[in-house]
């Protein structure tokens, strides 16, 4: 990106200025390096969220922004429904609620090390993963309707987890306002076989531990330490969220016409929040969001299993599920108003600073554990969100390390077999379903996400808490 | 080659090439089969058929190639073989699409396409043929 058409307003803090149809201006969290190597197209599609009516402060991207559909990837945009303020599926995307949860083990590394082999092969037989997987459970169309409406609530009350686990997801597990008769035929039967199932691309499960500690009190309320094992789920909605997002593109396309609502790009499709096509969208997005936290509640099921065959001493507990490719309401001050907002995240994860009422009570005083995914062989890691970012930017993180190499240049420079015979020199385990999808998902093709992070942390959008590296990738 | 894939930043870009507009919207589907996995090894054993219509050829294109996708999810599929007819105004498609269901083994699958999007969405004539291109979502 052209650096000179920037207003720089701090270290870390890039502004594109408000011109033309933009309601608020742009703001880009990066560090000077990072900003240099994104892509034109982020402006482009900063700029145009910008001009959608009714957002609040800014239109905002994360260090790690790329482009992607309508909303950059690492996009937020907050609206407010009073002010004409809309609900896009831009800013959602295709895979609702994708979104990582961790786990804590009660392991150590020492403890762990010497059981890996056996434990990377039974995660890998147990979580269904790739194309065409099909999961353990079979459900019919009237039960994947309480899949839509519980979310993972729905997943403890049919033995996928404990009560406890709920108070360490978001929305506790369940999202209000889920309609699962605004979610398409197509998009629930897709869904019959798919709980619980990893799917592919940049999805995967890892064993990790804890290699760095940044923050050793808010590592203390997230229970763990230095050498603490902790196993890493990303995954989304499968192809139910892909589906709703097909579905509701059209409908909100024609929204944005009969409104009048100017968009310049098909996957900014929107419509009011307070209209009836933006209502049924919000509600078939809940509805997506909780399919996602169903589907990671059952494979958090599965991981339990297979601790309890291989590692029975595990005592296997939830530390965090988040997601970030959401639409969540929240409250948020603008301009010393206290306001109800749709905060559109698309790659982008939530970080709320302490004292919010989101977070679970254990660690409402550090503020909510972000969860960043690294890729596979590279690291991880947990920063805890604060009372700056919630000021800065609606409370919102990076969510990865971003693509630095397209799909076609990763498959031609990288092949999968040597990157699974290199990690494994190095200590690391990938079982994985497809070579090709390795070399696609190299550590060399993404963004160094330690440059990432500590734009983050800089930035004070989070803060670091632990580091983590990955001892097994299981992928699709 | 009368298909072929395209760079984008995160995701993949698909695009056919025709003489006829029809033939460019089959090569768009080998071209989006061909990223999950090489054609060549997929037998066109089963015919399932498929009816789109959109408001314009552009939004059918991308209907066209999401419900080969659905199709291929729901039945556990894949193809590589394709055939459409195209009503004149462009909004309405009746066509079929052969394949076999997925085997790991076999198929060497790289990774799975979720969806064909409103990206880089072209479909007309350029250099005398037709061409219909989008991105699609992996």
């Amino acid at each position: 990106m052209e650096i000179k058409s920037l207003e720089r307003k701090g270290e870390y803090e890039w502004e594109i200025p408000k011109t033309g149809a933009m309601n608020v201006p742009g703001k880009i969290f990066a560090s000077r390096r990072l900003i240099e190597e994104m892509d034109e197209k982020v402006r482009e599609q900063i700029t145009n969220v910008a001009c959608l009516p009714g957002i609040q402060k800014a239109s905002l991207a994360m260090p790690d922004a790329h482009w992607g559909y309508g909303f950059p990837i690492g996009g937020v945009g907050a609206f407010d429904p009073e002010e004409g303020g809309v609900i896009c599926m831009g800013g959602i995307g295709f895979d609702i609620s994708c979104g990582v949860r961790t786990l804590r083990t009660g392991l150590s590394l020492e403890e762990v090390k010497p059981r890996i082999e056996e434990l990377a092969e039974a995660l890998f037989r147990k979580v269904p993963a790739g194309l065409g997987s099909k999961g353990k459970l079979h459900l019919s169309m009237s039960e994947i309707d309480e899949v839509l409406r519980g979310g993972a609530v729905w997943a403890v009350e049919q033995g996928y987890g404990y009560e406890e686990d709920l108070e360490y997801i978001e929305e506790r597990g369940r999202m209000e306002g889920a309609r699962p008769e605004n979610v398409s035929h197509m998009a629930k039967k897709r869904q019959l076989h798919e709980v619980g199932t990893l799917g592919s691309g940049n999805h995967y499960l890892e064993v990790q531990y804890v290699s760095e500690v940044y923050d050793a009190e808010a590592a203390r309320a997230y229970g763990i330490e230095k050498d603490s094992v902790v196993i890493s789920v990303h995954c989304g909605s499968r192809a139910l969220g892909h589906q709703i997002g097909m579905d509701y593109i059209k409908e909100l396309y024609k929204a944005a016409k009969k409104y009048g609502i100017p968009i310049k790009d098909r996957e900014l499709a929107c419509a009011p929040i307070n209209s009836p096509e933006g209502e049924k969208y919000f509600s078939a997005v809940a509805a997506g969001i909780n399919c996602a936290l169903a589907n990671r509640q059952v494979i958090a099921h599965l991981v339990r299993q297979v601790f309890q065959e291989v590692m029975p001493e595990a005592e296997v507990e939830m530390l965090y599920d988040i997601s970030h490719n959401t639409c969540k309401v929240e409250e948020h001050l603008v301009d010393g108003e206290r306001k109800t907002l749709y905060v559109h995240r698309k790659g982008s994860t939530r970080a709320l600073g302490p004292g919010r009422k989101e977070i679970p009570r254990a660690y409402r005083d550090v503020g909510q554990p972000v969860l960043i995914g690294g890729t596979m062989g590279t690291c991880s890691f947990i920063l805890r969100g604060t009372s700056e970012g919630l000021e800065k930017a609606f409370g919102s993180a990076c969510h990865g390390a971003g693509r630095a190499k397209s799909r076609r240049q990763a498959k031609r420079v990288f092949r999968g077999e040597r990157i699974i015979r290199e990690l494994r020199q190095r200590g690391i385990i990938i079982k994985a379903h497809s070579y090709a999808g390795v070399a696609e998902e190299a550590p060399g093709a993404y963004k160094d996400v330690v440059e990432v992070v500590d734009a983050v942390h800089n930035a004070s959008l989070a803060k670091k808490v632990v580091k983590l590296k990955p001892l097994a990738c299981i992928k699709g | 080659m009368n298909y072929e894939t395209f760079d984008h930043e995160a995701d993949i870009g698909v695009r056919g090439y025709g003489r006829t507009l029809e033939e460019a919207f089959e090569n768009a589907a080998r071209a989006m089969f061909s990223v999950m996995v090489d054609l060549e090894k997929v037998r066109p054993v089963k015919k399932f058929q498929v009816v789109a219509e959109a408001p314009d050829v552009e939004t059918l294109l991308v209907e066209w190639l999401n419900q080969l996708l659905a199709i291929a999810d729901l039945e556990g599929y894949l193809f590589s073989d394709f055939r459409v007819r195209i009503s004149k105004d462009g909004t309405r498609l009746e066509g079929y699409a052969l394949g076999e269901p997925v085997d790991r083994e076999r198929h060497e699958i790289s990774v799975e396409v979720k969806g064909a999007t409103y990206s880089m969405l072209e479909v007309g004539k350029e250099d005398g043929r037709y061409k219909a291109q989008c991105v699609v979502d992996v």
